[in-house]
């Protein structure tokens, strides 16, 4: 239980229908470890994770739900599996996403190992998504919610089918203002509260302010990454201070004067070097992905044609899927895609089916 | 589902008796003490009959006594009170936060502190204090020692040597504290014989009510209100007297003494001492601060192999209420600071819980407990046989 309106639903719902419920509350990150240092702002407000408040939300939800309340401490393992994790990714020129690893080293891998030593059965999350499982294929099947809008399939395609067999998601098939309203009608007093969007350790979401105090915390020197900006053609056009950064598609932040709008289009961690180049050059016909987990299937042996994601708020493309070795596949697209970016992941969808998975190279 | 209560050591409930005391002075007789009138003088009377009660169990005159809201206000008084700039703070790395963080405090206002280390039994050693005097701030100098050790240990239960401590705190012309919060009532007390010049306790570890304690102040001591206002307290501590509380605490202080002396605490140990060993036939346990005087109630057991913080849900789960260590930090991050000085690792420290009995306690609660642990325990180690010694 997040302090959110999704996960306190999801145990009001549960509570309400004669399930036997315990609230457990992660603490991640503790939210005054680098406030103030580099510009991240002084007191978190409230709607960022592991914050006073919203413990205090969580625990307040639990006490009206009448359900046992713990906050259960994984602060090690987050900044092990998930920020230093992150903080590596952007030092090799890559864009990570903190909230898959989050879910598959902390939420469904911790958080069900916690749950079952406490003698739960089932772990259930405020998730948009859905999960069944099918007798034909004797598989657990993730599929996209009912809002999809909310559809969070994307971070969650490194579920395995023993985690999804003990798994609920209490709102996979429901929108989010039928879970407001249902928040409303349990009675819940954050039922009105406004949904977080920027990654939950970092408050005020800039991300470069966050690696510079993260780093001189640690006694670490920011890595030297500057380097030469060139354009797509090689001519070197300017430089830049580090290629952390950027990220594939940025346009702000370059530095050069251009008549027309340049964009990132590749970052090279070797040379240090950062190709920028016009909107049209972004588009990527085929992208490779790596560390796959794959969901309805038990394995890809044949090419396959899917959808594929490729970041949060990306339409899925149709591509055709093919295996390219030990655990690597490639995806070619129908339609050229726009800023196809190394360390996000690309998903898998066979209608609302997450096929799977995996990390974008 | 029969609950069994082992965490004594963060709160007791009131006695029937501490409850029957208190009843009056929240109703018909609720005058303020301050008040000239038959109602303050009625509150006066039970104010000053409580002081009277301390005064016993203190082992000081009735005007060393001063009442105030607990612990930690006791613990702060001590050291805001005392320690200034330039002032010398002695206290020990296993202190309660109410000292720790007191103590940090005088240092950054310009106070030098030093915190000793226990021996990983956590017997704090008095020559250890000897060596942190300095010998500027020795009789005779302007400058301030103080000296602030626990009676005992909230998370061991271990008891300190204060007699010998105020030995070494004499000599070096140093004041002396004593935080007794988790051995008043459970050990043979004197602050005479302790050679203390403050002593702090706090009403609901002995069954009174929350928000209410005492402090004893040697006469002379030069000690400052944390708290100013009215004249309360002979000026030591002003606010209205918390008269149900200091009523109730006049009492559960005569019933803790009756209990020293009953035989009641002898047999709370033989309780804790039957549950320490039913507990340390499972595999891989053992007891921080063996091998040291340690309060009767109190057993303090590390599992190997085991998340401590999982454990603790499974058996409250199960009626078992139990701590990982001390109430005043769960939810916080870091591994039992007391445990960590005694020598422990993070995981042998977090997989340390603490069993702390009422002095109710029963056989059949005993029985009870012997049941769950060594099955919960079982269980977890069973489930996740990697989760511990995983992380760096």
């Amino acid at each position: 239980m997040s302090g959110g309106v999704d996960s306190s639903t999801a145990a009001a719902i549960l509570a309400h229908s004669g399930e036997t419920v315990v609230g457990l509350t992660l603490h991640l990150w503790d939210q005054t470890r680098l406030a103030g240092k580099h510009g991240i702002p002084d007191a978190p407000k409230a709607g960022r994770c592991c914050s006073i408040d919203d413990v205090y939300d969580a625990r307040r939800v639990a006490e009206d739900l009448g359900i046992p309340y713990y906050v259960v401490n994984q602060e090690e393992r987050f900044e092990r599996d998930v920020v230093r994790p992150f903080v590596d990714e952007y030092l090799a020129g890559r864009t990570p996403i903190p909230c898959s690893l989050c879910n598959n080293h902390i939420k469904f891998d911790q958080l069900l190992k916690t749950a079952r030593s406490i003698g739960a059965e089932y772990i259930a999350t405020g998730h948009y998504a859905v999960n069944e499982f099918d007798e034909k294929r004797g598989r657990w099947i993730l599929k996209r919610p009912a809002d999809l809008a909310k559809d969070q399939t994307y971070f969650l395609f490194g579920l395995t089918q023993e985690q999804l067999s003990r798994t609920l998601f209490p709102l996979g098939h429901m929108t989010k203002p039928e879970v407001r309203e249902a928040a409303r009608q349990h009675g819940l007093r954050l039922a009105e509260k406004p949904d977080s969007q920027e990654i939950c350790f970092i408050p005020g979401g800039d991300y470069k302010q966050f690696l510079t105090a993260y780093l001189e915390e640690q006694g670490e020197q920011m890595p030297g990454t500057a380097g030469e900006l060139v354009a797509s053609d090689g001519e070197v056009i300017g430089r830049h201070e580090g290629i952390s950064n950027f990220t594939v598609g940025q346009r702000k932040g370059l530095g050069v004067a251009s008549p027309s709008p340049l964009y990132v289009l590749q970052i090279d961690p070797a040379s240090h070097r950062v190709t920028v180049g016009a909107d049209a050059e972004l588009a990527t016909r085929t992208l490779r992905a790596r560390r796959l987990n794959w969901i309805s299937v038990a394995e890809l042996t044949a090419p396959m044609r899917v959808r594929v994601k490729i970041r949060h708020r990306h339409e899925p493309a149709w591509a055709r899927l093919e295996p390219a070795g030990a655990d690597e596949c490639v995806a070619t697209f129908d339609e050229p895609q726009r800023a196809v970016t190394p360390g996000q992941s690309a998903v898998f969808y066979d209608g609302d089916e997450v096929v799977g998975g995996g990390w974008i190279v | 589902m029969r609950r069994v209560y082992c965490d004594a050591n963060a709160t007791t409930p009131l006695l029937p008796e501490v409850m029957e005391v208190i009843r009056p002075y929240l109703m018909e007789d609720f005058g303020n003490a301050s008040s000239i009138h038959l109602q303050g003088q009625r509150a006066r009377k039970a104010v000053d009959g409580a002081r009277e009660t301390l005064a016993t169990f203190f082992h000081c005159r009735e005007a060393e006594v001063v009442f105030n809201s607990g612990g930690t206000e006791g613990d702060n008084t001590a050291i805001f009170g005392l320690v200034r700039a330039g002032d010398h703070l002695i206290t020990t790395a296993i202190e309660h936060s109410a000292v720790l963080r007191a103590a940090e405090r005088v240092a950054e206002r310009g106070a030098e502190v030093t915190f000793v280390a226990p021996r990983a039994n956590g017997l704090i050693d008095a020559e250890t204090i000897r060596r942190a005097v300095r010998p500027q701030t020795r009789l005779g100098d302007s400058r301030r020692t103080l000296v602030s050790v626990m009676l005992a240990n909230n998370e061991t239960g271990v008891i300190e040597p204060v007699e010998e401590i105020g030995k070494v705190a004499a000599e070096a012309g140093a004041f002396f504290h004593i935080d007794a919060v988790q051995g008043a009532g459970k050990v043979a007390f004197d602050v005479r014989r302790f050679g203390c010049h403050l002593c702090s306790i706090s009403a609901h570890k002995m069954h009174g009510l929350k928000g209410v304690g005492a402090m004893f102040v040697r006469r002379g001591t030069p000690l400052e209100p944390l708290i100013v206002g009215g004249s309360h307290e002979r000026r030591q501590r002003a606010g209205t007297e918390n008269v149900p509380g200091i009523v109730g605490l006049g009492k559960a202080v005569e019933l803790a003494m009756e209990s020293l002396a009953d035989g009641t605490v002898e047999r709370i140990a033989a309780l804790r001492d039957r549950l320490e060993a039913g507990i340390l036939r499972i595999a891989g346990t053992g007891v921080n601060g063996a091998g040291a005087p340690r309060v009767a109630n109190t057993t303090n057991i590390r599992f190997e192999q085991v998340e401590g913080e999982a454990l603790v849900i499974a058996l409250d789960l199960k009626g078992v209420a139990v701590s990982g260590g001390s109430a005043c930090h769960s939810g916080s991050t870091e591994p039992s600071h007391v445990l960590m000085a005694m020598g422990l690792d993070k995981h042998a420290a977090r997989a340390s819980l603490r069993f702390s009995l009422l002095r109710t306690a029963t056989e059949e609660d005993v029985d009870q407990v012997l049941r769950v642990v060594p099955q919960a325990v079982e269980h977890l180690r069973a489930l996740a046989p990697e989760v511990a010694g995983t992380l760096g």
